[in-house]
């Protein structure tokens, strides 16, 4: 069953059409990986479905609802959450408030009387356990390494409970030792129902977890396919 | 002599009050208003009126001044929301030069540049505040209140989504929150807080012009702030002691009669820079800009 659908999208940007009557369907509980060369649009189809840039024509439908000319947060209310580019953590806050900061009340005044505190911390640590930041919990976020940065983005994202996770080179920048865990991470969102799309350049990564394949500018969703050993 | 220091404290606990309130919104939001003499003048005025033609309760007069300056900042709010940083800054500006010129021109209600005389000082139940030391407690009350309040918003999960915004807004809106409401809100209270300062501020004097609220005196609770540091609340209240104190000290250094007030403007600027140069980050700031 198809959570994300999108249908004739387009974007220009100046005379330049990164994303052009790009149409495809993308099932629940399934990694979509996309590769293509930089500057190819891919980064925009995920500003595009997040809500980030607003389309020139087509649409983007998530769960049955078309969501063009909807707001980043609302978008995000309907489950979706993704990392960007370059990391973009909270630098001036500590790693645990970068994570509280993104999964507590969205309510303005819910908000200022919290009720659900320790459910929250809960969520939180087990967050940065899972990529090995928990000890660095009450370090501010600057202090932080770049592959740091990114697993800090990646435990954002965790503890979020988002079921569309859009990832823009989430291997980017991590030591080798991490990337498997990161995989792992991937894996275990994609088995709990989660859908994935994420950016990557490493076809060796792209073709070990991801099921469909989007190779821009080409507008075809491709099937992954693998050994029989590696499935 | 003692009369002098409890009229200082009271100067540092007006200004305070301001350096709070202007606090949530710029080192916690990073809103960099330039706005808050404006929302301290409404409430000002606000007391002003309805003391000298209504003859309101004190109190009554300060929550009116509370709504009024709540008021207008929801309004101004809506259109500051649509900018970012310098565009930001320049809006609120124009923000406060309209509201000067109101207040200079509005001549039937503010009396224009002759200001309003004969404010009443406070009184509540019985217990008057006439009196220096017991102005000074109000003062002192007030910004209690007022601190109090603020950490409770800046330790809630409102304020570390405030600071989030600070950081990165793209990125907190992509996670669901509607970052506008959050501004609008603690802009709002912000504004509130600095028209209970205006009101004491009016009521203290019992006489109030134009002149007490044009552009630099927001440029003056700005540099109170960044002084004392930024998203720090006590650093808010030890730049107010630090910026009135300051100019008191070099009263007192002993420069010829007639190069007196040059030079202690002279030393006052050196004193400022070299803070800036040496501690970036404020008395005790927690967030450098």
């Amino acid at each position: 069953m198809a959570i994300i659908e999108i249908n004739n999208l387009s974007k220009n940007f100046g005379g330049v059409r990164p994303i052009d009557n790009l149409s495809l369907k993308i099932n629940k509980g399934t990694i979509t990986g996309i590769i293509g060369r930089n500057g190819s649009g891919k980064t925009t189809l995920m500003d595009l479905i997040s809500g980030m840039v607003s389309a020139d024509a087509g649409a983007v439908i998530i769960d049955g609802k078309i969501m063009n000319d909807k707001k980043p947060w609302t978008i995000a209310r309907a489950g979706v959450a993704r990392t960007f580019q370059t990391t973009r953590i909270f630098e001036q806050m500590t790693v645990m408030d970068n994570i509280l900061a993104v999964i507590a009340e969205k309510n303005v005044f819910a908000s200022l009387f919290e009720k659900d505190r320790a459910h929250y911390l809960k969520r939180a640590k087990k967050a940065l356990m899972r990529v090995g930041l928990l000890e660095k919990e009450n370090q501010m976020a600057s202090k932080l390494s770049y592959g740091q940065r990114r697993l800090l983005e990646i435990a954002r994202i965790l503890a979020s409970d988002a079921r569309i996770i859009l990832l823009d080179e989430p291997f980017s920048g991590v030591h080798p030792a991490m990337i498997k865990i990161v995989a792992e991470i991937l894996q275990e969102m994609k088995n709990q129902g989660k859908t994935i799309i994420f950016i990557e350049h490493n076809i060796g990564l792209v073709r070990q977890l991801c099921d469909n394949l989007l190779f821009i500018p080409g507008k075809r969703l491709l099937p992954v396919c693998r050994p029989r050993s590696e499935s | 002599m003692a009369d002098y220091f409890i009229h200082l404290a009271t100067i540092i606990g007006v200004w305070a009050i301001l350096a709070v309130s202007l606090e949530l919104v710029v080192g916690y939001a990073g809103l960099p208003s330039l706005a808050q003499i404006a929302f301290c003048g409404i409430g000002a005025y606000t007391v002003a009126v309805l003391s000298t033609v209504c003859g309101a309760n004190f109190f009554v007069s300060i929550l009116a001044a509370m709504l009024a300056a709540g008021v207008a900042s929801f309004l101004i709010g809506i259109v500051l929301n649509k900018f970012r940083g310098d565009y930001y800054a320049l809006g609120s500006l124009g923000f406060n030069v309209i509201i000067f010129s109101v207040f200079l021109n509005w001549d039937e209600v503010t009396n224009g540049p002759l200001g309003i005389s004969g404010i009443f000082r406070p009184e509540f139940f019985g217990i008057d505040f006439y009196g220096g030391i017991s102005f000074l407690i109000l003062i002192l009350l007030v910004l209690g209140i007022v601190f109090v309040i603020s950490q409770f918003i800046v330790n809630s999960s409102f304020g570390r989504v405030l600071k989030a915004i600070r950081e990165d807004e793209e990125v907190i809106q992509a996670f669901g929150y509607n970052t506008s409401f959050f501004k609008s809100v603690i802009f709002i209270i912000s504004a509130a807080m600095a028209g209970a300062a205006g009101g004491l501020f009016a009521s203290y004097y019992t006489f109030i012009d134009p002149t007490s609220f044009r552009m630099m005196q927001s440029v003056f609770v700005l540099a109170i702030i960044i002084l004392g540091g930024l998203a720090n609340l006590y650093g808010a209240i030890a730049g107010s002691a630090f910026l009135i104190i300051l100019p008191e000290i070099l009263r007192f250094s002993g420069f010829p009669t007639d190069t007196a007030a040059q030079m202690q403007q002279l030393v006052y600027g050196l004193i400022l820079v070299l803070l800036m140069l040496f501690r970036p980050q404020g008395l005790i700031g927690e967030y450098k800009l």
